[in-house]
C-alpha cells in the first residue's frame, strides 16, 4: 500500500509527456499502421494521378530511368473536353447512376416478399442472395451467355419463334430468319442497358439483404397500432413501414451509388467498351486509354481519372457530410 | 536458424557475382508459352547452348500478354540481353525512348542485308535497324474447298471474279464470308487487304504513317470496295459479338465459305473437324491490275536492349536466329515461315503457299494495328468495326478518324 503511494507521487511530481498526453496519442497510435498504408496506396496516389495528368507521357523511362514525360499544362483537359468518347462514357455512367437505382426499390419489394415465414424460406432467401455471392466476372460471362445471339437463351428463344430449322448446302443443320436474331451486346442503342441489366440482378440482391434485416427492427408495435388506425397495404408501407427502413435506405443508396460509378468488371467482360467504344464509362475508358494495349496514353488516362474522382467526390462529401449531421444528432 | 538463412543468402548473392564474372550469363526473355512456340524456341535454345558451351543461357518465357505489359518495365528496371519483340509502330515507343540498341552491324557481318532483304524496311526506324526476326507467316483468304467443289467455282483471281463467286454462293444459300469482330484487329485484316490491292504498300504505309487522311480519296475507294464487298459477298450476322475463334463455327458448319485470316488459324480449323482437304488457301484477289502485290506478315523478332549486361553474347543470338538452318527447323515446329530466304519449308501446303505468296510480295505489312501508333489503331479499328455494321456511315466514320490523326501524330 505504501508502496503504490510513493509511486504515485512519483508520477505526479514528474510526469513524461506521453504519460501526460495518453489520452491524446493512444488513438494516433492505433491509427498509425492504417494511416500508413492510406496513405500510401490512396491519398499519394491521388496526387500523383493529379500531377500525372498535366504531361503527356507513355509510361516509359528511358535507359537511364528517366522519365519521358513531356509537361502539357492542361491540354489533356482541353482535349477531353472534344474527345466524342469521353462524352460516351460520361453519358453511359449518368445511365449507370440513374438505371442502378432501381436495385433500391426492387430490393426493397423482394425483402418484404421474403420477409414472411414459410416453410423453407430461408432457402429461398439464399437463392435470390446468391447472384451477389458470385464473382462479378462470372455475373458478366453468364448474361454475356445468356444474349449471345448464337448459343445463348435470348437466340435460343428467337430461333424458335422467328427461324425456321433447314440444310445448308452440305447437309449440316443451320436457321434461316425472317428477323436477324436480336444482338444486344453489339448494338449502339442497347449494349449498354444490357450491361446494366446484368449488373442489377446482384445490387438488387444486394439491397435485398439489406432491408431484410432492416425490417427485422421494424417495431411491432407501431404495426400493430397502425393497423388499429386502419392503415394497411400502400399507406402501412410507406407512412409507417418505409421511415423505419431509413438507415437501411440510406445504406443501400450508398452501395448502389459506388456500385455504379465502378461498373469496371462487367463492362471489361462482356464488351471491353464496345461496339466502338459506346459501351465505356469512365472508368473503363480511363482502363483503355491508360493500360490497354491500344492504350499508353498516361497523361490521358490520369486526366480522365481525376474527371471521374471530382463526380464521386461530389457524392461521398454528401454521403459524409449526412453521416456526420446523423451522428450528430445522435448524440 | 535466422544466422542460417543469413548466411545461405549471402553465399547465393556471393555466388551470383561470381557467376556472372566467369561464365558469361545470357539472359533471354521470350513472349510465348503455347506448346508449339515454346518448343521452337527451347529447341533453338537447346542447338544454342551446343555451339556456345562457354555461354550460360538462362530463359524467361512470358505468356504474350504478359510479357507486353511487362517489357515496358523490364526494359528500364532490369534489362535482359535478348527480348522478343515486334517490328513495324510497335518497336517505336521503345527506340525512341532509347531503350533499344541498333544491330546494323549483326546484319552486316552476316549478310542479312541481302538474305532477310524483305523485311529490312520493316525492322528499320531513323535509319538504323534494330533487330533480327526468327519468324513470320502468311495472310490470306482460308476457304472450304468442298463448297467450292459443289458450286463449280475456281479461286477467284480477280474482284470481278471474287464477286460472281459470291453471288453463286449467296443463291446456294451460302454466306461467303465469316468474321468475328468483337476483337476488332480480324477487321483491321480485311481493310489492310483492300486498302492493298486498292491502292498498294506505299498508301498502306503513308497511311499507318500519318503522311494521308483518312478523307484522301484512295483510301475513300478502299471503303467504297469495302463497302461493295460487304453488299455483293457478305459476313455472317452478328460478327461483332464474336472473337476469331467462335466466327470459325459457322465457316465449320459450311454456312460461310471464306475467312480473311493469318496462317495461325489452321489449327483452329483441324480443331473444329475439318481435314486438310476441306480446307484451302488463296491470295487475296487483285482489285487494281497496276498495284504491285503486297502482303501482310506479321513478324516476330528478337530485340538488344540499350540496358543489356552482356551485348556481345546477345548479338551472337541475333546472328544465330536468322542463321537458314536455325530458321528452318524453329518454323517448321511452329508451323510459320522462315524469314531467310535461304532457309527450307515444311511440307505442310499452307506454309507452301505462304511461302510462294510472300517470295512474290513486293512489300510486307506488319498489320494495321502494329503499323499505326497505338492510339491512333485503336480508334481506327472501332471505326471498321462500325463501318461494318453500317457502312452507310462511311463519310463520318473518316471524318473522325481524321480529327484523330491529327490528334495522334
Amino acid at each position: 500500500m505504501a508502496d503504490a503511494v510513493v509511486t504515485d507521487t512519483r508520477t505526479r511530481t514528474e510526469p513524461g509527456f506521453f504519460r501526460r498526453n495518453k489520452l491524446a496519442i493512444a488513438p494516433w497510435i492505433f491509427l498509425i499502421p492504417a494511416l500508413i498504408f492510406f496513405a500510401i496506396y490512396v491519398v499519394i496516389p491521388i496526387f500523383e494521378s493529379l500531377w500525372l495528368s498535366l504531361y503527356q507521357w507513355n509510361g516509359l523511362y528511358d535507359a537511364e530511368g528517366n522519365s519521358t514525360a513531356v509537361w502539357v499544362g492542361f491540354e489533356n483537359y482541353a482535349r477531353l473536353w472534344g474527345d466524342p468518347n469521353f462524352w460516351t462514357s460520361l453519358r453511359n455512367n449518368i445511365a449507370w447512376l440513374v438505371l442502378y437505382m432501381l436495385a433500391v426499390p426492387a430490393g426493397l419489394f423482394i425483402a418484404l416478399f421474403l420477409n414472411q415465414t414459410v416453410t423453407g424460406m430461408r432457402f429461398y432467401k439464399s437463392m435470390f442472395f446468391f447472384p451477389f455471392v458470385i464473382s462479378q466476372v462470372v455475373v458478366g460471362l453468364i448474361f454475356g451467355w445468356f444474349y449471345n445471339p448464337d448459343f445463348g437463351v435470348v437466340g435460343t428463344v428467337w430461333k424458335a419463334i422467328f427461324c425456321e430449322e433447314t440444310t445448308n448446302i452440305l447437309g449440316n443443320t443451320t436457321f434461316r430468319c425472317e428477323r436477324p436474331v436480336p444482338d444486344i451486346l453489339s448494338s449502339e442503342q442497347w449494349a449498354t442497358y444490357g450491361i446494366i441489366a446484368a449488373g442489377l440482378w446482384p445490387q438488387i440482391a444486394y439491397c435485398m439483404i439489406l432491408y431484410l434485416t432492416g425490417l427485422n427492427n421494424v417495431a411491432a408495435d407501431q404495426i400493430e397500432a397502425a393497423r388499429l388506425d386502419g392503415a394497411k397495404g400502400w399507406k402501412m408501407l410507406w407512412y409507417v413501414v418505409v421511415p423505419q427502413l431509413k438507415p437501411a435506405t440510406f445504406i443501400a443508396v450508398v452501395v448502389t451509388v459506388i456500385g455504379a460509378l465502378r461498373s469496371f468488371d462487367m463492362i471489361a467482360i462482356m464488351t471491353q467498351g464496345g461496339p466502338f467504344g459506346s459501351t465505356n464509362v469512365l472508368s473503363h475508358y480511363m482502363f483503355e486509354v491508360a493500360i490497354s494495349e491500344y492504350g499508353e496514353r498516361y497523361g490521358y488516362g490520369s486526366s480522365i481519372a481525376t474527371v471521374l474522382f471530382g463526380i464521386m467526390l461530389i457524392f461521398i462529401s454528401y454521403f459524409l457530410w449526412r453521416m456526420y449531421q446523423d451522428e450528430k444528432g445522435g448524440r | 536458424m535466422f544466422l542460417n538463412l543469413k548466411t545461405a543468402v549471402a553465399a547465393i548473392a556471393l555466388s551470383a557475382v561470381a557467376g556472372t564474372a566467369f561464365a558469361r550469363d545470357l539472359v533471354i526473355n521470350f513472349d510465348d508459352l503455347n506448346p508449339g512456340p515454346k518448343k521452337g524456341f527451347e529447341d533453338a535454345v537447346e542447338k544454342f547452348k551446343a555451339e556456345n558451351p562457354d555461354i550460360n543461357v538462362i530463359v524467361n518465357i512470358n505468356d504474350r500478354e504478359a510479357h507486353k505489359t511487362a517489357i515496358r518495365n523490364f526494359l528500364t528496371a532490369d534489362a535482359p540481353d535478348v527480348t522478343s519483340w515486334y517490328p513495324g509502330n510497335r518497336m517505336a515507343p521503345f527506340v525512341d525512348a532509347g531503350l533499344f540498341q541498333p544491330v546494323d552491324d549483326v546484319w552486316e557481318e552476316n549478310g542479312f542485308n541481302e538474305d532477310l532483304a524483305a523485311i529490312k524496311a520493316t525492322m528499320s526506324r531513323d535509319g538504323k535497324i534494330w533487330g533480327v526476326p526468327y519468324s513470320y507467316y502468311q495472310w490470306g483468304i482460308y476457304y472450304r474447298k468442298d463448297i467450292f467443289d459443289l458450286l463449280e467455282l475456281e479461286e477467284p483471281q480477280t474482284w470481278d471474279e471474287l464477286l460472281a463467286a459470291c453471288g453463286k454462293m449467296k443463291e446456294n444459300g451460302v454466306t461467303p464470308f465469316t468474321i468475328g469482330t468483337k476483337f476488332l484487329w480480324t477487321a483491321a485484316g480485311v481493310f489492310d487487304y483492300i486498302n492493298l490491292r486498292t491502292n498498294g504498300y506505299d498508301v498502306h504505309n503513308a497511311l499507318t504513317a500519318g503522311e494521308i487522311k483518312y478523307t484522301d480519296p484512295r483510301i475513300v475507294a478502299t471503303f467504297e470496295n469495302w463497302e461493295t464487298l460487304i453488299n455483293e459477298c457478305g459476313f455472317v450476322d452478328n460478327h461483332a459479338s464474336m472473337s476469331w475463334q467462335d466466327a470459325i463455327a459457322p465457316f465449320a458448319n459450311g454456312d460461310a465459305a471464306m475467312y480473311v485470316m493469318g496462317n495461325f488459324s489452321v489449327d483452329g480449323y483441324k480443331n473444329a473437324g475439318l481435314t486438310e482437304d476441306q480446307i484451302d488457301f488463296m491470295p487475296f484477289p487483285t482489285i487494281n491490275a497496276d498495284v504491285p502485290p503486297a502482303e501482310e506478315a506479321p513478324a516476330d523478332a528478337f530485340f538488344i536492349p540499350t540496358n543489356a549486361k552482356n551485348v556481345e553474347d546477345a548479338k551472337k543470338w541475333l546472328a544465330f536466329v536468322a542463321r537458314p538452318d536455325v530458321q528452318t527447323e524453329w518454323n517448321k515446329t511452329i508451323g510459320q515461315l522462315p524469314i531467310n530466304s535461304k532457309a527450307d519449308i515444311s511440307d505442310d501446303k499452307f506454309i507452301q503457299e505462304g511461302f510462294a505468296l510472300l517470295n512474290g510480295a513486293t512489300g510486307l505489312a506488319q498489320f494495321y494495328d502494329r503499323d499505326a501508333p497505338a492510339a491512333m489503331a485503336k480508334a481506327g479499328m472501332e471505326g471498321f468495326q462500325e463501318f461494318m455494321l453500317d457502312p452507310s456511315k462511311k463519310m463520318d466514320i473518316l471524318q473522325r478518324l481524321d480529327e484523330v490523326q491529327a490528334e495522334v501524330y
